[in-house]
């Protein structure tokens, strides 16, 4: 089993196709209603829905593969860590300028009126912001 | 005059050559079509097996979930056929396939005293069962040869939600199945309420017995995850529809195209067949006029 070289499968995948698919030995992610989980290696079965946010995966070679998941789902097994979502993207095909344009311009819009689509919006730009290096965390 | 008739067969002809550009230029296209369009379905299929598998797990956990998408309902009176056609025609009998077993269907519940709720999901659906008179609840069009994920997305929160509010008790997807590029079928396939078999599991590729954590608890995994179990399985059926609907366009441009040549060779023969004669006429006149000449001498 992969568990005993200290890896595991960790694979996201969206609805379109396969975006990730690599070992790594950490996962960093974030529950609904939850905190913060991190998954190693030979961690016991969980299944989990995801919130809007910055998951961290640390590969295998010791590089970090930041991403952004909006909503969506997590299964863990001893030897593997499979994201679902249906719309998660890489740290490295997110738009940093235009993420940034697009949260003050959201900030300002909740300013004046409260609508849950925008605040849904606002939560996938701090995310996005997060996963590309950002100061914002998932809240 | 026999050369009139020899610029007419001329004009014919070119006009089929023209013709037959064009189709072989369309099935061309289809072609190159199909293979992206394969690969879309295969790319597809691991986030559909996963999602079915985790849908499963928790079942197996007793997230015996109140969810209104699983439970089914004891009468139905009222069912949805969401109908994958085309936007474009010139694709042979695609769009006839799934038509017509759509409208069996319609026609058996109304035997049985249900109601129908058509979803039209391409141009063709949408003008046929318009022009018929049948109860259209939405139509979908303008993307069938190259579906996204965010209009599957739309479809199945458009029927969860008529199945939701009572409107619907059923809902049937009907599409064309891609299984080769040479072979394909017209199939319908149950959408909600989710099927209790699949749920429930009996499958041998799911570890029964493993003892997941959830966070949060079971159900509140369950519910948001069923309305996207439906729209990988609505997106699935698009994927699927959209390759049938390439394969069947490339088979039939590839007969139109064949059909094309056919006939200019029937043309072409009549036409050397009407300059012949023209030329024999010309010859016996002017032999004819000569021997007139002689004899008269």
């Amino acid at each position: 089993m992969a568990e005993s070289n200290g890896t595991m499968r960790v694979e996201v995948v969206s609805p379109e196709r396969v975006l990730f698919s690599g070992e790594g030995t950490q996962v960093i992610t974030r529950t609904l209603e939850g905190g913060e989980v991190a998954f190693l290696p030979g961690h016991a079965a969980f299944l989990g829905a995801l919130t809007e946010n910055h998951t961290r995966i640390y590969l295998a070679d010791g590089t970090i593969q930041n991403l952004a998941v909006h909503l969506g789902f997590v299964e863990v097994g001893a030897d593997h860590v499979t994201i679902l979502s249906d719309a998660a993207e890489l740290e490295e095909d997110i738009d940093v300028a235009a993420v940034r344009a697009a949260k003050v311009r959201l900030e300002e819009q909740l300013r004046t009126e409260h609508s849950a689509e925008v605040e849904a919006e606002l939560r996938r730009t701090h995310a996005r912001i997060a996963a590309t290096g950002g100061i914002e965390s998932g809240h | 005059m026999a050369g009139g008739q020899e610029r007419i067969l001329r004009g014919r002809i070119k006009s089929v050559q023209a013709t037959k550009k064009i189709t072989r230029a369309m099935e061309l296209i289809a072609a190159s079509r199909i293979v992206k369009a394969q690969q879309r379905v295969v790319a597809a299929v691991p986030y559909s097996d996963m999602i079915t598998e985790v849908v499963r797990d928790l079942s197996a956990a007793g997230a015996g979930s109140q969810s209104p998408l699983l439970a089914g309902r004891s009468e139905v009176k009222n069912v949805c056929y969401v109908v994958l056609s085309a936007d474009r025609g010139l694709c042979g009998g695609y769009n006839a396939g799934v038509l017509r077993a759509t409208e069996g269907e319609i026609k058996a519940d109304a035997l049985r005293g249900r109601n129908h709720t058509v979803v039209a999901i391409g141009r063709k659906a949408e003008g046929y069962f318009r022009f018929r008179g049948y109860n259209i609840g939405k139509s979908f069009a303008g993307f069938t040869d190259n579906p996204t994920y965010a209009i599957a997305k739309e479809i199945g929160e458009y029927v969860t939600g008529l199945y939701e509010a009572g409107e619907v008790d059923r809902v049937e997807l009907v599409y064309t199945r891609f299984i080769t590029a040479g072979s394909q079928e017209v199939v319908q396939r149950p959408l909600v309420p989710l099927d209790t078999e699949v749920v429930a599991g009996g499958d041998a590729k799911s570890e029964g017995g493993r003892d997941y954590e959830f966070e949060p608890s079971p159900e509140t995994i369950l519910e948001t995850l069923l309305p996207r179990y439906v729209e990988a399985r609505v997106y699935a059926a698009l994927l699927n529809a959209a390759a049938s609907e390439h394969a069947f366009r490339q088979r039939a441009m590839k007969s139109a195209t064949d059909n094309a040549e056919e006939l200019i060779k029937t043309l072409s023969r009549i036409m050397n067949r009407a300059r012949q004669d023209s030329i024999t006429t010309e010859i016996m006149e002017i032999v004819g006029g000569a021997e007139a000449m002689s004899a008269g001498n």
